[in-house]
């Protein structure tokens, strides 16, 4: 464990402070956690608070961006809409990177039928198109942010286990692995403490682009109607009211799809950062 | 290479296989019986319907009984009737909007394609100049933007506020009484917002991976040999280079599809397009049971298709695996 808080400590981060883009990134993604965790703090108006005096105004020093159909104060709304995308981006992920790597653990592991069973699996998942098998499985399931989460991460593993089983396989074969099981460790012990701790660093960066993802489709469900439902706000289903209103108020359409493009961007920054450090090949 | 046609296609059924396993699983995820669900979900499938449902999904039978009923009705084409009141076989309803969708995502793909090769060449050729930075910079904002997003700014800016393109649908109301030029005017007219859409959505990604594998390509040695043959610098990168480059993107263009059908639903229906997106949608919000379970085989069986098509075309192009 030593060497791996070194490793972060001399090349990793270094590396990653060295780019630029990527400390941007992370600085909008550590920004984006204060305000989520401090979103009633910071909030001007209670997001569901309904104002009839003030229905569809544009932005002005009281109302940053704007007020919406029912008066709502869109700034707030927003504030808030970042809890729930943070919330189902982590969630999700953290479902995704947990199936995708026990399945690529155990295909690169084990080999064999086991590998050609879970591979097959794998081709036969990613011939569906993701947000139609998405929208299928929500049609069988009441509208919930629990579902979604658990759907986006259901559908989202493929790439992480093909990953993983990549790099298990070149680390199956070194003398270490060999070592272990020479001095009688069991497969499980091996796959958890010699094995997995060295295929983690792809998986991270998977992790973080896909974070990226699960807002996008995140957003994109809700703003069909199928995600996160109303009065709960989000980017997505704030949105949906840009699209009914876009002749009147063009602050509702552009406000929240500013929000998601900047946190997308910023974790999709942050991602490529983390693979340029990782990248034993790249240049110091 | 028929050895290795023969080979490609007979992959296929077991993949096809486990699709319709995996449809089948998702028809029985629901909570309790899937006729139950649809019944509290929509008051509207009557007592009727019901019956219709068990008997067609053979309800009453064993799993595995369940699904052989069903895949053997999938291999005649029987996809069941729409649950909406027109009560429509799903097969038909899926055969006229499939055209639509699938001319709207070639179209898509070939002006995707199209724009996204001389981008990736160009970042590549002029790497690490303002050039290569600029489209870096649009590339990842391309990554970040919500397709149904831009489609919204697109309709506020050239539907709204310049009002020079329309926003929804294909025609303009009473467009049969057009001459054949005015009609394919209006459908243009109509597509142009659609297909942006749809072709922005991987337009960002498949430059950067042009972009890749034209770098990986321009260090060859046969580069070099090009160069040193005297060859201009044109005819060095967008004859030998580009076509070396180009390989990997076939198989890429084949990845592609189930991303662009996938994205249908979203701007077929802001843009109110009818076609197969917009009939998912609708079934999805209607609970349409059939109609949702059809589209989702018929989708991933695209995909495989796509795929299919794309391999063999990877084939035709590079000698050295047509020779395997």
């Amino acid at each position: 464990m030593s060497f791996r808080t070194s490793f972060i400590a001399t090349v990793f981060w270094p590396r990653l402070k060295a780019n630029r883009l990527a400390l941007a990134g992370l600085f909008v993604v550590i920004l984006l956690f204060l305000a989520s965790l401090l979103a009633p703090f910071i909030a001007p108006y209670n997001p569901s608070e309904i104002n009839a005096w003030q229905v569809l105004s544009p932005p002005s020093l009281s109302h940053l961006f704007g007020t919406d159909e029912l008066g709502r104060d869109v700034f707030s709304r927003v504030l808030f809409g970042a809890r729930i995308s943070l919330k189902v981006g982590f969630v999700a992920i953290g479902i995704a990177v947990l199936l995708g790597s026990a399945v690529g653990l155990a295909a690169g592991y084990y080999a064999g039928w086991v590998d050609t069973v879970l591979m097959r699996t794998v081709d036969i998942m990613l011939c569906f198109p993701a947000f139609f098998l998405i929208l299928a499985i929500i049609t069988f399931l009441e509208p919930s942010i629990w579902y979604i989460m658990a759907v986006i991460g259901l559908t989202g593993w493929m790439g992480v286990a093909r990953l993983v089983r990549a790099e298990v396989l070149s680390i199956r074969e070194m003398d270490y692995i060999l070592a272990a099981r020479c001095i009688g460790c069991s497969d499980l012990r091996i796959i958890v403490y010699h094995i997995l701790p060295n295929a983690l660093s792809p998986v991270l960066v998977a992790a973080t682009l896909g974070v990226a993802g699960a807002i996008l489709t995140e957003s994109a469900l809700s703003f069909l109607g199928i995600g996160v439902q109303p009065p709960t706000p989000s980017w997505g289903n704030i949105l949906t009211s840009g699209k009914d209103y876009i002749e009147f108020a063009w602050w509702l359409s552009l406000y929240p799809g500013l929000a998601i493009l900047v946190t997308v961007l910023a974790y999709n920054l942050l991602g490529e950062g983390i693979r340029d450090a990782l990248d034993p090949r790249s240049k110091n | 290479m028929t050895v290795y046609l023969l080979k490609r296609v007979a992959m296929l059924v077991p993949l096809m296989l486990g699709i319709t396993l995996i449809t089948f699983t998702v028809i029985h995820l629901a909570p309790g019986e899937p006729v139950d669900m649809q019944m509290a979900m929509n008051p509207k499938v009557g007592k009727e319907a019901r019956e219709r449902l068990t008997k067609f999904y053979g309800l009453d039978k064993p799993l595995h009984e369940q699904y052989l009923t069903w895949l053997a009705k999938l291999a005649r084409l029987d996809l069941g009737r729409s649950f909406s009141s027109d009560n429509r076989p799903v097969l038909d309803k899926i055969k006229e909007r499939l055209p639509i969708t699938l001319s709207l995502n070639i179209i898509a793909i070939v002006l995707e394609f199209g724009l996204a090769i001389p981008i990736g060449v160009m970042a590549a050729v002029y790497r690490d100049t303002w050039l290569d930075k600029g489209i870096t910079v649009f590339v990842f904002l391309g990554f970040a933007v919500p397709t149904f997003w831009l489609a919204l700014l697109l309709m506020y800016f050239f539907g709204v506020k310049l009002n020079c393109l329309p926003i929804s649908g294909l025609h303009t109301l009473g467009y049969e009484a057009y001459s054949w030029s005015a009609r394919l005017w209006d459908l243009s007219k109509h597509l142009i917002l659609p297909i942006a859409v749809a072709s922005f959505g991987s337009l960002a990604g498949v430059s950067r991976y042009m972009r890749s594998a034209m770098l990986g390509v321009i260090e060859q040695d046969y580069i070099i040999t090009a160069r040193a043959k005297g060859l201009s610098e044109g005819v060095v990168i967008w004859k030998h280079a580009l076509r070396n480059a180009l390989l990997p993107l076939i198989t890429l263009a084949g990845f592609s599809i189930p991303g662009l059908i996938g994205g249908s639903v979203i701007f077929e229906t802001i843009f109110a397009i009818p076609g197969m997106g917009q009939l998912f949608y609708q079934g999805v919000m209607s609970r349409d049971y059939p109609v949702v379970m059809g589209i989702l085989v018929i989708g991933a069986f695209l995909t495989l298709i796509g795929n299919l098509i794309a391999d063999i075309g990877y084939a035709l192009a590079d000698p050295r695996i047509r020779h395997q």
